[in-house]
């Protein structure tokens, strides 16, 4: 009963969901970073690659991540393995907090993704501004940011719903 | 103090080297990898720009095979759009469409009864038409005139009909040589044979001195076959003074028994002084 259910169709694709959504973000034209909206925008990768890396590392890894940032990077057309580089830098970032972490709480997890995103942003616009020298429109990276900040407590509820779908595995 | 940088540096060794235990590749190879893809990208080495076009060439159609549940979506949503946009267009053409029909059946009325005139005209009136001054239409108790500077010189004669533009202000009562007093509808003597259209009823219009006139008439059902909001005066030529059609005024539901002239008696300039010859009727 118990094989049953973990080889459930159901649990499998759940499973692979934080992956799909991962693959799904990068690929398609739709991007949260480039809405049509004035003044909002926010990186919904960085919230998905933070969250899933702190919280359930075992179901998104470090290669889709890396992959996905190339992804990225051709279809925004920016150089190659930027995009990479900054989420791998949330990877260890998150890995680091997980490890120094022995009760996670939540305004501590937050106020961290706060960090680690303007670091993150920062080398990018250095790489982008400063190596490449692309224009970069510093007030759209605030705002992403910012936003990026504030809607992270949605996805933390979206995502640890999800979470708790995803069948619990070990792999002792 | 060397125990906290300890535990710093076992964490950070940890985060970086230790493979999880679904990561089968560590976090330290993958940034570097990445940077050196950074760096690679930036050269201009023809291998590069050729696995460069070929990662781009993949992503870019598999972006676009991933995509086209979204375009779906995005043109099934840009059809709902238009085809709402199109019953809301279709709703205001059909009602526009109705209204256009009203107009063009009240069109075909008139352009009936125009045609009927013309023949009417051609075929038994002759009309002369002179044009006139006026030179005095000061307000007058007694008698609601005004004078012209036609007279007999120019073959005024007694009884010719007064337009401003087409609507009949009134008649010819007093001929001089180079003058003539015409008496105005609103004049309580005043007193012309009227039709109402499209109640088709035979009426009289007379003056009552004011702006409006009165409408006398002896139709019993008049008031119940008042269907319409408003009703057309015209003159309806019996009595062999006026021709048949002359736009007088206009009768509006709420006071049936009133006419309100189209033309505003005080503001007359030029008028033209008419004459109405009935050939073969007569």
């Amino acid at each position: 009963m118990s094989s049953l259910n973990k080889y459930s169709i159901l649990n499998i694709i759940f499973s692979y969901l934080p992956i799909i959504i991962l693959f799904i973000s990068v690929f398609n034209e739709f991007d949260f970073n480039f809405l049509k909206i004035e003044y909002f925008s926010f990186n919904f990768i960085h919230i998905l690659i933070f969250y899933w890396t702190l919280k359930n590392p075992n179901y998104l890894g470090y290669f889709s991540i890396f992959i996905a940032g190339i992804v990225n990077d051709v279809v925004i057309s920016i150089p190659m393995g930027i995009s990479s580089f900054c989420y791998l830098l949330i990877c260890t970032s998150t890995a680091y907090l997980r490890n120094i972490t022995l009760t996670p709480n939540f305004i501590k997890d937050w106020f961290s993704f706060l960090f680690i995103i303007l670091i993150i942003n920062s080398i990018q616009v250095l790489i982008l501004d400063l190596l490449f020298l692309i224009e970069i429109n510093y007030f759209k990276y605030f705002v992403n940011t910012t936003f990026t900040f504030i809607l992270y407590p949605i996805f933390l509820v979206l995502f640890n719903y999800l979470n708790q779908k995803i069948p619990f595995t070990t792999y002792d | 103090m060397a125990t906290s940088r300890d535990d710093f540096v076992i964490a950070f060794r940890s985060a970086f080297l230790k493979k999880k235990d679904k990561q089968k590749f560590s976090l330290i190879s993958l940034i570097f990898l990445s940077i050196l893809i950074l760096i690679l990208s930036s050269l201009n080495f023809k291998m590069i720009k050729i696995i460069k076009s070929g990662i781009n060439e993949i992503i870019y159609r598999t972006s676009y095979i991933i995509s086209i549940p979204e375009n779906k979506i995005k043109n099934i949503n840009n059809q709902l759009k238009t085809h709402f946009k199109i019953y809301y267009d279709y709703q205001n053409l059909e009602s526009e469409l109705r209204s256009l029909k009203q107009k063009k059946l009240t069109n075909d009325f008139l352009k009936l009864e125009n045609e009927k005139l013309r023949k009417l005209m051609n075929e038994g009136i002759n009309s002369n038409e002179i044009v006139a001054k006026v030179l005095i239409d000061r307000e007058s108790p007694f008698l609601k005139s005004i004078i012209l500077n036609k007279g007999s010189r120019e073959k005024v004669k007694i009884g010719m009909a007064i337009l401003d533009g087409i609507y009949l202000v009134g008649k010819i009562i007093e001929v001089n040589y180079t003058n003539s007093r015409a008496l105005l509808l609103s004049d309580i003597n005043s007193k012309i044979p009227v039709i109402l259209q499209p109640l088709d009823i035979q009426a009289i219009a007379s003056g009552v001195g004011k702006e409006h006139g009165n409408i006398q008439f002896s139709k019993e059902e008049y008031k119940e076959s008042f269907k319409t909001n408003e009703v057309i005066v015209y003159t309806s030529g019996l009595g062999g003074l006026f021709k048949p059609g002359l736009p007088v005024g206009k009768i509006f539901k709420d006071d049936i028994n009133k006419v309100y002239y189209f033309s505003d008696f005080s503001q007359l300039d030029y008028v033209k002084i008419n004459s109405y010859n009935f050939v073969g009727n007569n």
